[in-house]
């Protein structure tokens, strides 16, 4: 998923649509907005929005260090949680250098699963479908004619803490 | 980017697959007690019906989605929708909270204690009729039926709106008129005869320049204006913000100028003066179309980049620069109206000058500027012919403020007045869907004037602050359980919307139509309400256009075609509804009325030693205050917070997060303290502070106390001339960092 | 300015503002690990080398200590996860890449080597309690020499079973608890995620710790002068060990990328600078070094000072290493603007 710093407002749909959708209980978010503000009045400030979730790691920590194996890696590269595996160990959520997993009160481990239901059926994940500006790009890497293949060449970008060696799919163009 | 709808996903990942398990899960057995795999329903398991929300003023067109038990599960757009191309904003997919909350108003209420003690007991429907009946033939007999007055907002104000003209009383204002757009809608009407109207027929997203004049799109999240500012972006289109604040807009522009508040005016004419000394406006256009182009030119000769520099603290060679960027891109240039405008009271001129810029660049009816928006002549239900009110909103108002459009709140406020002694008393006043106490300014006045009522009503979802005053208290049904009139938006192409109940309406709340039409027959008007229930009258209306309540119901948006052209037609005459045919560069209206025929700067003042202006805005997850107790929106936000300048903070010693409270000139103070947020991105000589928290009413129990309102502070107003606008942003706080109440 | 907020209110339960999920039961059940794995390896080690008769209280008298804080370690374990009643799905899986896995099955293979080996001594320790005339204990361990060989006699011939066939038992346990020790510092050290922990270093100081305390232990708690000053002289090395993998782990670390710069100066000026160098460094290794030092210089010293010492200093420093591990990460701490 590719999220285009350029366009999001930092507008919390994507966190609203996506608690509705999964029905993720209150107080928790399967996704964030992060707002980073540098700069000095008036001429150097610059602000821009990440909204922030799940990165379906290809080399997902969290899936290497799970003990049951509840943690665990899906065709096409989505990182899900099987509940009744999870021991809630809290080892995955220790792994994850991006804050992404959190512990739901049934008590196993939760987090983004890219909409799974939602994508195995041709649709795109809650939070692609509703944001307003149209920042959130999702698609199948592998395929080049794919919107995010295509963008990721056009656009420059970065990704959160690449030194951690995770190999993240979350990208953000710059 | 749109959706994308099919794609073949299965494949493996080629960048390696991680830790297959080892040991089988052979003895892997999770007994049926245990199993806790809860997958979400899909799309095709749910059932939908349509409806447009109501939490904001936009109006998008959406989809409920109920499961099989008849729960609500979600609201998502309607793709057929131009408002929201099946992309609802923050509030709308968290619209459902107003469903749920537990918080709601669920039975009819007559207050037993004191105005504003919030004592009421319950009633059935019938017993509070009763009572307003009752009262308000009390106030009949005494001053008359124009001496009740009507507070509206939102889709339930119009089923009121009917009621009162059929009662006979034309004493009504909204305050999203005086309070917010009608400077802009009368800015735009003494220029080109026609004012803008909601969604505003900007073509955003097909412009090459954007021009935003404090408009904080992104914060403000009216769905289509950031939809198509997002395109913009994504077509490259140079975008030019002017704002004391570094607004998200401003993050997204290509061009920020950090124009000192109150100094637009003089920006605009620079700009003006650049677009017409240095020959770079539609020459074309203003010959053909326009009316008084030597007479402003005349008037802009000495307001030079370089004195408007010295006015605005901008630098002088940013607005030539500016000015050519828009003259490059012309005319797809546009320069944004904005909503609410009411400033600092000389914003009808404000948005005269912006409305005379769209016309020098030739924007006005072309691609990439203002479109001419088109909507469906869809006939009303046929009703007898209301009465003629003695007096109404007219005369109390257009007398000194001769280019009012429609009634203004803070006029009402002071005919409500003990100490008004005119023959324009009003003793009553019902409020639907509108919470006074923070939406308009000198909250004291409000509260004297409320006292001095025989008779309050409020209709609402939730128990705001205002129902504390009432002495009836009415529950409507949120706008998930009701049908209302259809929406009959003006827009690119012509479109009707449906509202249609997705569940049955919560508690013994009922939905605003049924209640004004309750009152009505009870109040003896019969013969306006020849129909049982609504759905009668939207059949009919849908009927006269060629389509049902049935198919709307199947469809939830229908489109029509135009009968106008979209943009100016190339070769003929295109006469404007102005006394000159023409658009007026030079206002024949407001000279007429004795007004600045073309806008002057006037300085206004500054705040004095230690004080801050206080400038309100937006934040993109909320609503004005309706939202803040709405539990997914409480979520994502539960307070304000007040944004400093570092310097500031150095000087007074503030840290990041500590709680202050504010006091303005007038020695006004705020109830609940604000934590404060330092930031570079507001000027050393204000301070920013997002509207609609602090709420003051213990029964709204997420929102009760959590930050500062802003209208507790706005005791000081300069009113507009022109138009009655209550201009707002003229208030200096100084910051308290220890609690004044415990004195 | 550097603003860094999270702008939708994520105030989740025990992320903000840093981890706080493995708060204080697995520091508890690391060094209960390293403490057993320690006491196995020294007293399978010994009897081994046929030191039975001569270091009876570290073959095995301290190894009834092992099953106890074993258990107990799995206990709060169990206690600390957040699913309980999943639990059993540790053992119903295992998989290779991670420590978390083929440690819970080491731990539940020791946990039963760990019963087992100190019942092959069982007439040994009778005589121990014997001759230093302990009744509750001789009580006990006669108790359990009953159960065995009278009532439930089926338990007492697997009991004889590894009691003959003790010498590659013993190698086979000593080879788990060496697994046993490292695995508490690779469960750490696998977490890339991590910035503190993500050092190689950590299996092999870890270990030491472990070994460490196990030595501090039975000094403690044998009677025999010998053994006592034996094991104070193994400390020495072994905290001098650690001493040296401390500063190599710190040397590793501002030699790194920059993250790992930063990590370090959590201990260099940083929060933890105070609670690592006195609490830890002084309490847990240097004061207890010096006064084994001393004891080897033939000073009287009453070995319970140091021993407690170094027990002490053994679970401290895994609180540190959780804690602050929690801390150091990737991402800079956000704040909440809610």
């Amino acid at each position: 998923m590719a999220v285009d710093t350029k366009k999001c407002v930092g507008c919390g749909d994507c966190v609203v649509a996506c608690q509705t959708e999964n029905n993720v209980p209150f107080g928790y978010a399967r996704d964030w907005i992060v707002e980073i503000a540098t700069g000095r009045y008036p001429d150097t400030i610059k602000v821009h929005f990440e909204s922030r979730r799940c990165h379906h790691c290809d080399d997902a920590p969290c899936v290497r260090v799970c003990p049951t194996g509840a943690s665990h890696i899906v065709e096409g590269g989505i990182v899900l949680v099987t509940h009744e595996e999870c021991i809630g160990c809290g080892a995955c959520i220790e792994a994850c250098p991006y804050e992404a997993r959190y512990f739901h009160p049934d008590g196993y481990v939760d987090k983004c699963t890219f909409c799974v239901h939602r994508v195995s059926n041709g649709q795109d994940p809650a939070c692609v479908s509703v944001c307003p500006t149209y920042c959130l790009i999702f698609g199948d890497l592998d395929d080049p004619e794919s919107p995010i293949s295509k963008v990721l060449k056009e656009r420059d970008y970065y990704t959160l803490a690449p030194d951690a060696g995770t190999k993240p799919q979350l990208y953000f163009l710059k | 980017m749109k959706e994308i709808t099919r794609r073949d996903f299965i494949k493996l990942s080629s960048a390696g697959l991680v830790g297959a398990a080892i040991a089988s899960p052979v003895l892997n057995f999770v007994p049926g007690f245990l199993k806790q795999d809860y997958t979400p329903p899909l799309e095709s398991e749910l059932t939908k019906t349509p409806t447009v929300c109501d939490v904001c003023f936009w109006k998008c067109a959406g989809w409920v989605w109920k499961d099989k038990k008849g729960n609500i599960v979600k609201v998502t757009g309607n793709h057929l929708d131009p408002h929201s191309n099946g992309h609802l904003c923050p509030r709308g997919t968290g619209g459902l909270g107003y469903y749920y909350d537990p918080d709601r108003l669920k039975k009819p209420l007559i207050r037993v204690g004191k105005p504003g003690s919030q004592k009421f007991k319950e009633a059935t429907w019938d017993e509070a009729f009763d009572y307003i009946v009752e009262k308000m033939k009390d106030i009949e007999s005494k001053y008359g039926r124009e001496s009740m007055a009507l507070f509206l907002h939102g889709t339930t104000g119009p089923h009121f709106e009917y009621l009162w003209e059929a009662w006979g009383s034309q004493t009504y204002a909204e305050p999203a008129i005086a309070q917010c757009l009608v400077t802009r809608e009368v800015g735009f009407i003494a220029t080109y005869g026609q004012g803008l109207s909601s969604p505003e027929p900007t073509d955003t997203r097909n412009t090459k320049c954007l021009v935003l004049i404090g408009n904080h799109i992104g914060e403000n999240m009216h769905n289509g204006h950031v939809q198509e500012m997002s395109a913009a972006i994504d077509r490259g289109a140079t975008i030019i913000t002017v704002d004391p604040r570094f607004s998200t807009a401003a993050a997204h522009s290509t061009y920020w100028l950090p124009i000192k508040p109150g100094t637009d005016i003089a920006l605009l004419l620079a700009w003006m003066h650049v677009l017409i000394y240095e020959d770079l406006y539609d020459k074309d256009y203003v010959q053909k179309y326009t009316y008084g182009f030597d007479l402003l030119k005349q008037h802009v000769k000495n307001f030079t980049p370089e004195w408007a520099a010295k006015i605005t603290t901008l630098d002088a060679g940013m607005i030539r620069k500016t000015a050519r960027e828009m003259a490059k891109a012309a005319p797809s240039v546009l320069i944004h109206p904005g909503r609410h405008t009411a400033w600092y009271g000389d914003d009808t001129q404000r948005e005269r000058a912006m409305a005379i810029l769209v016309a020098l660049l030739g924007s006005w009816g072309r691609r990439g500027g203002y479109y001419f928006s088109e909507k469906v002549e869809l006939p009303k239900y046929p009703h007898p012919p209301f009465p003629e009110p003695r007096w109404s909103w007219k005369t109390i108002t257009k007398d000194k403020f001769k280019y009012a459009i429609s009634g203004v709140t803070n006029v009402l406020v002071d005919h409500s007045l003990p100490e008004y002694d005119g023959p324009y008393k009003i003793k009553g006043w019902f409020l639907v869907a509108t919470n006074p106490l923070q939406s308009l300014p000198q909250q004291e006045k409000t509260i004297r004037a409320l006292q001095n009522q025989e008779l309050v009503v409020v209709v609402d979802i939730l128990p705001t602050e205002i129902t504390g005053y009432a002495d009836v208290i009415l529950p409507e049904a949120s706008y998930l359980e009701r049908y209302d009139f259809i929406r009959n938006s003006r827009h690119r192409q012509p479109n009707l919307a449906l509202r249609m109940p997705a569940v049955d309406p919560k508690g013994d709340s009922k939905p605003g139509w049924w209640i004004a039409r309750e009152l009505g027959i009870r109040l003896g008007l019969e013969k306006y309400y020849p129909w049982k229930t609504i759905e009668e009258v939207l059949d009919w209306q849908l009927r006269q256009v060629g389509t049902s309540l049935e198919e709307m119901k199947q469809v939830g948006v229908k489109y029509f075609d135009r009968k106008t052209p979209l943009y100016l037609p190339e070769g003929i005459d295109w006469p404007f509804n102005t006394n000159t045919g023409k658009i007026e560069l030079y206002s024949t209206d407001l000279a007429a009325m004795g007004y600045d025929p073309m806008p002057v700067y006037k300085k206004h003042d500054d705040p004095p030693a230690g004080y801050y202006r206080l400038i309100y805005g937006r934040v993109p997850m909320h609503t004005f205050g309706r939202t803040v107790n709405n539990p997914y929106l409480n979520e994502l936000r539960s307070e304000n917070h007040l944004w400093v300048n570092p310097t500031v903070a150095k000087i007074l010693g503030l840290e990041n997060g500590q709680e202050v409270w504010l006091e303005n000139q007038d020695g006004k103070v705020s109830t609940f303290p604000v934590k404060v947020r330092i930031t570079e991105r507001i000027r050393p000589d204000s301070v920013f502070l997002p509207h609609g928290f602090g709420n003051k009413s213990k029964l709204l129990h997420r929102a009760y106390g959590r930050g500062a309102l802003d209208t507790e502070l706005i005791s000081k107003v300069n009113v507009d001339p022109i138009t009655g606008s209550t201009g707002m942003r003229v208030n200096f706080v100084k910051i308290l960092t220890t609690n004044p109440h415990n004195s | 300015m550097k603003e860094y907020l999270i702008v939708s209110g994520r105030d989740i339960h025990l992320l903000y503002p840093h981890y706080k999920v493995w708060g204080f039961g697995i520091p508890l059940y690391l060094f209960i690990g390293g403490l057993a794995a320690g006491l196995l390896i020294f007293s399978t080690y010994f009897y081994l080398r046929g030191k039975t008769d001569k270091m009876r209280a570290s073959v095995f008298v301290s190894s009834i200590v092992v099953p106890i804080i074993i258990i107990l370690g799995l206990a709060f374990l169990i206690l600390d996860l957040h699913h309980k009643p999943y639990f059993w799905q540790l053992l119903t899986h295992i998989r290779f890449q991670s420590p978390m896995s083929w440690g819970a099955w080491t731990l539940t293979i020791v946990t039963f080597l760990s019963i087992l080996w100190p019942l092959t001594f069982i007439d040994e320790m009778i005589e121990y309690f014997r001759e230093r005339n302990r009744q509750k204990w001789l009580s006990v361990f006669q108790w359990i020499r009953d159960l065995l060989y009278e009532k439930a006699q089926w338990l007492g011939k697997i009991v004889d079973f590894f009691k003959k066939y003790r010498k590659p038992f013993a190698i086979i346990t000593m080879a788990f608890s060496i697994v046993l020790g490292i695995y508490t510092g690779i469960l750490l050290s696998t977490m890339n995620a991590r910035p503190l922990w993500n050092t190689p270093i950590l299996g092999l100081l870890f270990l030491t710790s472990g070994l460490s305390t196990a030595a501090a232990l039975n000094m403690w708690i044998s009677d025999d002068h010998e053994e006592k000053h034996l094991f104070s002289k193994i400390d020495i090395y072994l905290v001098a060990i650690e001493m040296y993998l401390i500063f190599q782990m710190f040397f590793n670390m501002v030699q790194g990328p920059e993250i790992q710069v930063r990590t370090a100066q959590l201990f260099f000026g940083g929060e933890f600078t105070a609670i690592f160098w006195v609490l830890f460094v002084g309490l847990g290794l240097v004061l207890p070094w010096l006064l084994e030092i001393l004891d080897m210089m033939k000073f009287k010293v009453p070995y319970a000072v140091p021993a407690f010492l170094i027990l002490y200093g053994g679970l401290v420093f895994r609180v540190i290493m959780v804690i602050a591990g929690e801390v150091s990460a990737f991402l800079p701490v956000p704040t909440i603007l809610h």
